[in-house]
């Protein structure tokens, strides 16, 4: 599993309800269902993933998130989960406004696009980033909305949303060694646990 | 909701028994229920028959069992042959049989034709024991959920104290709902596909104006065309006609007919007639010739009362917290006649119920036919689903 889902696994308590934003194959719910009892709803809009998920039996919903969160109740999942989709989507921080009203807290993961390799790249190559990660021309790129990790926090702020942790993870090196000190330089994914308000406590 | 025998249908009658994903022959086999059946009219039936049949083996836990509900001019006949010389297979051909969705070679797969059906099973053209002349119109009203219970009676029958999956499209699948509430300990899955937790105005208007054509029809005689040596034939053409028109989508319409002309010539000043004019016609045609008036005005009052949530308060959610089992709701996005907001609905209301539920909305422009039709996407997420079934 994808370092930043086992992560992410480890942030949600056991027994609750989820629901996963671009769920993609399944595998996060798959896991919470297995190893915590974890009961949810993953989203997806490709087929492919949609069936992936349906045979691993995971429950998992055709809906395409820029058509917003509004046949969900507020408040009725414990936790509302989206990995790497933030960037793909029209209105960023609509979705991130629907997260925590659908639910009581929110995982948000994205790429860091203040990342040193993409800074490189745009500063004396003059184009658009490219990476193993990110491995889209500006053209065809499902990404639309990049941002960095201080973009995301600042956002965050200006909204009132309550960073309850962060995690930055870096794959490669230098970052597994620099992300920590420097991580809107050296990190590669963040991985962000927002509520709407600071009372939520991290038992 | 369509007819077996439309040419749009993917079964083309190829010879039969050794074509490989088929079930080959069948042989249609007939249940007696003498236990009688209280029906939600108020009514009773003392005595009645059910034609059934089945494909694949039931297993020694006896848990493997698929029940299929048919739509509105559905029957039992769902998979493989009747003999050597039919043309074509049942009405669900193209998804059961061995290595299909519904796998023959993992389950043993039970079709019937609903009670008030014409193709076998006790409706209102059998005999009514007391008077020993049909029932025609005399007989009962039936709700779809008369059918779940007597679905029931068959699935006891057959040994089956629950079933593996209860599936069915349109009519079928409000029967797969109702079957989800009324017996929640009886399935673990149900497929629900293109249906609706109740129909719309738009919807029963259409059913009124097919059952209005039958019933003016003159040859209808108030219902008792058997006793009078009669049949409403024209009146059900064009119930069925009109039945058509709502199946396909209008894409699909200008793609298979366009305003190609099937005779005459504009230039020559003749009269003419567009190709899917004598389409529309060879449907009714073939349709009044097999389908019995009388039930298709009760399988279209069927439709046009279900409502599921209405004894729950109108509150669906509230319904659906009976259910047991795990779902999958699949649409087709140029389905108008059950559109896939209808089944953006049922979906909501079960997520809010919590029920464990995955839905699709696949790709086609065949409108409401597209779930009995070939569609590669709607086959792999059926088949993914089943193969979770089957574990």
């Amino acid at each position: 599993m994808r370092t930043d889902l086992n992560l992410i696994r480890d942030w949600i308590a056991a027994g609750s309800r989820v629901l996963d934003l671009g769920c993609g194959d399944g595998t996060l719910l798959e896991s919470l269902a297995r190893d915590k009892q974890v009961r949810g709803y993953g989203l997806e809009i490709d087929p492919l993933q949609i069936e992936r998920c349906v045979a691993r039996g995971v429950s998992v919903l055709e809906q395409n998130l820029d058509r917003g969160l509004g046949n969900f109740a507020d408040a009725s999942f414990d936790t509302v989960v989206m990995t790497q989709a933030l960037q793909t989507l029209r209105y960023p921080h609509h979705a991130v406004e629907e997260m925590l009203r659908v639910g009581k807290q929110c995982i948000i993961t994205f790429p860091n696009f203040g990342h040193w390799q993409a800074r490189l790249q745009l500063a004396f190559g003059g184009r658009m980033p490219v990476s193993k990660r990110l491995p889209y021309e500006w053209y065809d790129t499902p990404n639309i909305h990049f941002c960095t990790f201080r973009d995301f926090e600042v956002l965050c702020r200006e909204n009132g949303w309550h960073i309850l942790r962060r995690q930055v993870v870096s794959a490669t090196w230098p970052g597994r060694l620099l992300k920590d000190w420097m991580p809107n330089l050296f990190g590669e994914t963040a991985i962000y646990h927002l509520a709407r308000s600071a009372d939520l406590s991290l038992d | 909701m369509s007819n077996p025998n439309s040419p749009l249908d993917s079964a083309t009658g190829k010879a039969v028994t050794a074509e490989p994903g088929s079930v080959g022959i069948v042989v249609p086999q007939r249940a007696r229920f003498s236990e009688p059946l209280a029906l939600a009219c108020g009514r009773t039936l003392e005595d009645y028959e059910l034609v059934y049949e089945t494909y694949g083996a039931l297993n020694a836990s006896k848990s493997n069992a698929i029940l299929i509900c048919h739509a509105l001019s559905g029957n039992h006949h769902a998979a493989g042959y009747h003999s050597e010389s039919d043309r074509r297979p049942g009405w669900w051909d193209h998804y059961i049989g061995p290595g299909k969705p519904i796998d023959t070679d993992r389950f043993f797969v039970v079709s019937l034709n609903n009670l008030g059906g014409c193709d076998g099973s006790t409706g209102p053209a059998s005999a009514d024991p007391r008077t020993g002349k049909p029932w025609g119109p005399d007989f009962p009203s039936l709700r779809v959920r008369d059918w779940v219970n007597s679905q029931a009676r068959l699935a006891d029958l057959l040994g089956i104290g629950q079933w593996a999956a209860v599936i069915g499209g349109s009519l079928g699948g409000m029967q797969v709902m109702r079957w989800a509430l009324m017996y929640p300990h009886r399935l673990r899955h149900a497929v629900v596909i293109a249906s609706a937790m109740k129909l719309t105005a738009q919807n029963i208007a259409f059913n009124e104006t097919a059952r209005q054509a039958i019933t003016s029809d003159p040859d209808f005689c108030d219902g008792r065309y058997l006793e009078q040596g009669t049949l409403p034939r024209k009146g059900l053409a064009l119930a069925r006609m009109i039945g058509h028109i709502t199946y396909l989508s209008d894409d699909v319409m200008g793609q298979k007919f366009g305003r190609e002309l099937r005779r005459g010539d504009f230039h020559k000043g003749d009269e003419v007639e567009f190709q899917i004019q004598s389409y529309l016609r060879y449907q009714g045609e073939n349709f009044s010739g097999r389908f019995d008036p009388n039930t298709y005005i009760l399988m279209t009052k069927a439709l046009d009362y279900f409502d599921l949530a209405r004894d729950f308060g109108d509150d669906p959610v509230a319904a659906f917290r009976n259910a047991q089992c795990r779902f999958l709701v699949v649409s087709f996005t140029t389905d108008w006649r059950f559109a896939p907001e209808r089944s953006r609905e049922l979906v909501d209301a079960l997520v809010h119920a919590n029920v464990p539920v995955s839905y699709a909305e696949i790709e086609s422009d065949m409108g409401h036919d597209a779930f009995l039709l070939p569609n590669a996407r709607y086959e792999r997420l059926f088949a993914s689903y089943m193969k979770g079934v089957a574990d």
